[in-house]
């Protein structure tokens, strides 16, 4: 039973009490876990959903009346146009035709095809609104009107054109966008929930408070920190259950895990912003000012919502200098691309340097009472 | 360490409970104290009065052990209150403002965290709930009590690890007579127990009615200290209010 011991036992004793008082505090407040937790994931339900593939829908297509090319093709090869072309057929009377045409000129289908003079004869009507569209839809049918010919020709086809598609390396949106939000979502929880604390706790008095209590800095900070974490621990859980999910269809690979002590040193990183935000900041409504402008331009300027890759140079140089940008970039090697320690391990050292400075400046900035 | 205070702690009882020596702090062109110097009793209850801007509060941090004075000296139990030493926090306990609580945590888990971070036992904190008449209000939350609530509160986390010397900040402000009265005999309590009890306060009938002696400041200094009656007496008037007026002056403060 030595001093020593009995000491970290007070201090351990202190130490969760104040994590229990912080967590409690947190997850009381309504607001506080809509910001932190659920805002950040709507952004990643929502983008993973709207760029979730680029395919189009299949072009469409009306067909007025009997058209005698397309409804003597062979069921094997309709239901193959079918995956392309969606062909909605009505009769073959003037008004039908003109009522088709109509929807043509206003965009609500893509083209119009209607028996021409002569069995023989096709006549395809379509928009230029959609180059795309229209030009698949011409390849398409004129493909269809190529076999036809050559099967009535009762020879085999002299030339085979076989093609498959193959997995790109460019990156799907999803690989961008999970890291990218997640790094913002731990930086809002990180930069928010540490400065505006710290300035409550100020202006509260409850830091004087605590100055007046044996209880060391190192306890009361030590408990901000390790909520900060376990909140970054539990958004990154949530963020990857997600996207894995088999409707966004992120494939994490080998060093996956490697993401986990990114996120830890990102948090330090963020907290240390918070940190230097609300030793300077006054007023809460000035905290919250503050790190919406540090954080805001960070998440842009870092490409949490779209890639830089087609961003001007300067705002690459910038992004840079952000710590958001190397936590993105370095979880997406490791989650999604298949890089290990060689990409995690300077960032994560970079990361935990800036934490380093950002703290020691904010450490001479730091105030407990704000007279 | 803390071994080593803890037997000089009990071989030898200081004399005093605070002695305040020449304590002086600048804030610019300001002299919030200008050589301070008082000493409070053992088990003695002690008010510190002063109109707005006096010095009360910077004479209160400097005692305390919240700032470093310029010049001078504090001494609680016998022991230097600057640099701060948790082993003399342990012995001291302070009531600050009543809202100076965890947020959104109720009354039993404010003062279980304070039990906590003195390292007492939580059937000792409940205790204390109860010595302040908060055992029915312990599941609600410190933004929903009533003023005389949070303020028994706050005097129940100060309280709760059994200090022997306690400071309290205007704990009556904003309260209704029935919360104030209930409160005094609460602080009665208290001192009757043996505490030192050093109590801020702008209200005269509230020092009159507590304290056994009372130091009245203003522009820094300590300008009287004795006990309210023998400054009554020695002015010739018949309360407390006229005696801080003689002293202090008739001009407005902000």
């Amino acid at each position: 039973m030595s001093t020593t011991e009995a000491r970290r036992a007070r201090r351990t004793r202190a130490f969760a009490s104040l994590s229990l008082a912080m967590t409690r505090g947190l997850l009381r407040d309504r607001a506080a876990v809509f910001f932190t937790l659920l805002f950040p994931l709507m952004f990643l339900l929502l983008f993973g959903a709207l760029f979730k593939d680029d395919s189009s829908e299949p072009a469409h297509l009306v067909q007025v009346g009997d058209v005698k090319m397309l409804d003597s093709l062979p069921e094997g090869e309709r239901a193959g146009l079918r995956e392309v072309l969606e062909i909605t057929k009505t009769d073959g009377s003037r008004a039908a035709r003109d009522e088709a045409l109509e929807k043509l000129r206003k965009g609500d289908t893509d083209a119009v095809v209607h028996q021409g003079d002569g069995p023989g004869a096709l006549v395809l009507r379509f928009s230029a609104a959609d180059q795309v569209r229209s030009a698949t839809i011409r390849g398409v049918l004129d493909s269809v009107v190529q076999h036809a010919n050559q099967r009535a020709t009762g020879q085999p086809p002299a030339y085979r054109l076989t093609a498959g598609q193959v997995e790109d390396e460019s990156t799907k949106p999803i690989q961008f966008l999970t890291p990218g939000l997640l790094g913002w979502a731990v930086a809002m929880s990180g930069v928010f929930g540490s400065a505006f604390n710290l300035v409550s706790w100020r202006r509260k008095r409850l830091l004087r408070r605590l100055w007046l209590a044996p209880v060391g800095a190192g306890s009361v900070i030590g408990a901000r920190v390790g909520v900060t974490l376990a909140t970054a621990m539990v958004q990154t859980a949530l963020f990857l259950g997600v996207a894995v999910t088999p409707y966004y269809g992120l494939r994490l690979s080998g060093s996956w895990w490697l993401c986990v002590p990114l996120v830890l040193c990102g948090t330090l990183a963020f907290l240390s912003i918070g940190l230097l935000v609300g030793s300077f900041a006054k007023t809460e409504e000035s905290a919250n000012g503050l790190s919406q402008i540090v954080i805001l331009p960070m998440a842009f300027l870092s490409g949490s919502f779209f890639p830089l890759e087609a961003a001007p140079q300067w705002v690459r140089t910038v992004s840079e200098f952000l710590p958001l940008k190397h936590l993105a970039t370095a979880m997406q090697d490791v989650l999604s691309r298949g890089e290990g320690w060689g990409a995690a391990l300077p960032v994560m050292g970079g990361l935990l340097a800036f934490a380093a400075v950002m703290t020691l400046i904010a450490s001479r900035l730091f105030r407990w009472d704000a007279a | 360490m803390s071994a080593m205070s803890a037997t000089s702690g009990t071989s030898a009882p200081p004399q005093y409970a605070i002695a305040a020596e020449g304590l002086r702090k600048r804030y610019g062109e300001t002299r919030a104290a200008d050589g301070v110097s008082f000493e409070v009793e053992n088990g003695e209850f002690y008010g510190i009065l002063g109109p707005n801007g006096a010095g009360k509060t910077t004479t209160m941090e400097l005692v305390e052990g919240l700032r470093e004075p310029d010049e001078g000296r504090a001494t609680l139990l016998g022991i230097p209150s600057w640099p701060r030493k948790p082993a003399l926090l342990r012995r001291i306990g302070v009531q600050l403002q009543a809202s100076s609580f965890f947020e959104r945590l109720t009354a039993h888990e404010q003062i279980h965290t304070f039990a906590a971070l003195y390292d007492v036992p939580p059937d000792r904190a409940d205790a204390m709930l109860e010595t302040v008449g908060l055992t029915e209000k312990a599941g609600t939350r410190e933004d929903r009590l009533s003023g005389g609530q949070a303020q028994r509160l706050s005097i129940a986390c100060a309280l709760v690890h059994d200090p022997e010397l306690v400071f309290l900040d205007e704990p009556t402000t904003g309260l209704d007579p029935q919360a104030r009265r209930n409160l005094w005999d609460l602080l009665r309590h208290i001192n009757g127990e043996g505490r030192t009890v050093v109590l801020t306060t702008h209200s005269m009938d509230e020092a009159e009615a507590l304290c056994d002696r009372v130091a009245v400041m203003d522009h820094g200094r300590v300008l009287k200290v004795g006990a309210p009656r023998a400054l009554m007496a020695e002015a010739g008037v018949d309360n407390l209010e006229d005696v801080f007026l003689q002293l202090t002056g008739r001009e407005y403060r902000e």
